[in-house]
């Protein structure tokens, strides 16, 4: 894929990446797969959708005065008591589900992209200490990453869960303890190379204050694989949550996300009435998928090891 | 490799002694043990009673010297809804909960190597296209929806597969499995395949990225020169080195396996341990809580253990680090 690009250089991001060509560059690695631009553009609409739902969803699925319970379950298509057409049909309490399915977007991606930001601001700041730091601090924080990552993350948040109870800012404060450490973990990596390197030694050598050189040299320098990470966490963070709504443990019936609608078509699925649970699982599956495609192409154009 | 064993033995019993006091931490500090230890219908009498026989007027350190000391002789207390030693109940839903995992293992190596293998050999070949971005979807569907949809194709319209449950089963050593017959076989075949999902996927991106590093590396490139057939260097050279992390991650995600089945077993009904932990959490039956996390925890330790160990004797560089 990098025929495009002979005369680059191999490997390494010139340090001063401020210069226009290598974000150029990495634009048009990034636009030379189709699949992973169709993501981008995807996953925009799905963010306009989830941002514009209180104008542009037929129904506000939880202002009960525009509910009726004579519309519950109906098919999708079908034109309710009040004139509007219910494309993707109607649950049991007789809410649009292409209204519910908006809103629940919004609660599933800010519980996604919340989570995501702060566990990175926790692993990325504990994973810079360790690299900086070395000696026993390193060894003390890789160790919790080890037993972090050691241990699945769908029971680990199931367990925080079952201690602090259902809740949004709860089921962020698990999705973050469970996620942290891949930032970590991803962000040592890259600094420890970085630290060897000569710019690092120039700026110690021009005994810029440490905070200088941390957020201002090498920071900027191990952005590319924590990206990468960021983008895949997201969509693993989304999946988690819906998982978690879906057991029942996750956000609250008040806030319901897509893995909480999924969950409450579960017994109507039984007797044929497929689209309570499908809907919100394609809208789901939509909205991972996007995203997914972007981390994918992210990695291949980032990583040099491909590169050859 | 003796003092590599003992190095690891000694740091397993370590994180088992950390976590063991995070399991209890988050029992008895977080929420209130008497709450969460007597069943709330006790009355006042009754409950002085317990806290005495509990030990909780100890200091906190002691009583996590008693909690040791009773999980050591295998006493993780009771049930309060089957009043039974939750320990007992979590190994009676073992056996389910194992041969659902190791069925899902089996099928993602089966089907996930040779895709693997061959979209990594052809990364430009139209068919390996289609194979990453299968793998792509493999990841990105949420399990328990894929569960739900297989229901309702396979169970609900089509009516070929049972929806829930376990089967008929045979009892081989005192264990209830369903491997063995032909209902039982049928009652597996959906959830294991839902749970072996997210592995497929990860198989062959693991394979695929694997052989297309290891292609470019010189050795192959020698192998290459020295004319040696591409048979040869595919399954001898590279398949060889990259099954190094394929069997890490395999090893590793089997454990991941046994945790993530808590949500194939919610979705299929299926009577294993995951089951058991959710209706536990939804009634708040801590003992069993306690028990499965302390059992999960042994479980992933020894699992890390094994494949350590499996490691160290494909790669020696492991051992000698070790050592040094």
């Amino acid at each position: 894929m990098s025929t495009t690009t002979a005369g680059a250089p191999p490997a390494a991001v010139p340090p001063a990446a401020r210069v226009e060509t290598p974000f150029r560059r990495f634009v048009s690695e990034f636009a030379a797969s189709r699949l992973a631009l169709f993501g981008l553009v995807l996953f925009c609409i799905i963010v306009l959708v989830a941002v514009l739902a209180p104008w542009i969803a037929p129904q506000n699925p939880y202002d009960l005065a525009q509910l009726d319970i004579m519309d519950g379950r109906l098919e999708p298509g079908s034109v309710g008591g009040s004139g509007i057409t219910y494309w993707l049909g109607t649950d049991d309490q007789g809410r649009d589900m292409l209204s519910g399915i908006m809103y629940g977007l919004r609660i599933s991606l800010t519980v996604g992209a919340g989570s995501a930001i702060l566990a990175c601001l926790v692993g990325a700041s504990l994973g810079m200490l360790a690299a900086y730091a070395g000696g026993r601090t390193d060894s003390l924080i890789m160790r919790l990453v080890d037993l972090q990552l050691s241990f699945p993350a769908i029971l680990a948040a199931l367990m925080i869960l079952a201690f602090l109870g259902k809740g949004i800012l709860n089921v962020v404060i698990a999705l973050v303890v469970v996620e942290w450490a891949y930032y970590a973990r991803t962000v040592r990596g890259s600094a420890l190379v970085e630290r060897r390197r000569e710019y690092i030694e120039a700026a110690q050598c021009l005994a810029l204050p440490t905070h200088r050189i941390i957020f201002r040299h090498l920071l900027p320098n191990c952005l590319p694989p924590l990206i990468v990470v960021g983008t895949m966490q997201v969509a693993r963070a989304i999946a988690l949550e819906a998982t978690l709504s879906f057991l029942g443990l996750g956000v609250p019936i008040t806030e319901p996300s897509l893995g909480l609608l999924i969950a409450n078509g579960y017994e109507y699925m039984l007797s044929g009435k497929y689209w309570i649970s499908f809907y919100p699982g394609i809208a789901l599956l939509v909205t991972i998928v996007s995203i997914n495609l972007v981390g994918d192409q992210l990695r291949d154009v980032l990583n040099p090891r491909l590169k050859k | 490799m003796t003092v590599f064993l003992l190095r690891r033995l000694l740091q397993a019993a370590g994180v088992v002694l950390v976590m063991s006091l995070l399991v209890f931490l988050g029992v008895y500090a977080i929420g209130d043990p008497i709450e969460i230890l007597i069943s709330p219908e006790a009355d006042q009498i009754e409950r002085e009673r317990a806290i005495k026989a509990l030990g909780l007027d100890l200091p906190l350190w002691q009583q996590y010297l008693v909690f040791l000391g009773n999980a050591l002789r295998g006493d993780l207390g009771r049930s309060f809804v089957f009043n039974e030693p939750a320990l007992r109940l979590i190994l009676d839903r073992m056996p389910a909960t194992l041969e659902l995992a190791i069925g899902a293992t089996l099928a993602a190596l089966i089907i996930g190597l040779p895709l693997g293998l061959y979209a990594g050999l052809r990364p430009s070949s139209p068919v390996s296209k289609g194979i990453l971005a299968g793998s792509i979807l493999g990841f990105s569907l949420p399990t328990f929806w894929v569960g739900l949809m297989l229901i309702m194709v396979f169970a609900v319209q089509l009516g070929w597969l049972p929806s829930t449950g376990r089967g008929e089963t045979v009892t081989i050593l005192g264990m209830r499995w369903s491997f063995l017959t032909r209902d039982g076989l049928a009652h597996m075949l959906m959830p294991a395949l839902n749970l072996s999902l997210f592995k497929i996927s990860l198989v062959i991106r693991l394979t695929r990225a694997g052989v297309r590093e290891t292609m470019l590396m010189d050795y192959v490139k020698f192998a290459r020169a020295k004319g040696l057939s591409p048979a040869r260097i595919t399954f001898i050279h590279v398949f060889k080195n990259i099954l190094i992390p394929v069997v890490t991650v395999v090893g590793l995600e089997f454990g991941g396996t046994i945790a993530f089945s808590v949500v194939t077993e919610s979705v299929f009904a299926w009577p294993g341990m995951g089951k058991l932990i959710i209706d536990s959490i939804n009634v708040l039956d801590r003992p069993v809580m306690v028990a499965y996390l302390m059992i999960i925890v042994l479980m992933f330790i020894t699992i890390n253990l094994l494949v350590d160990i499996t490691y160290s004797l494909l790669d020696p560089r492991v051992r000698l680090e070790g050592k040094s």
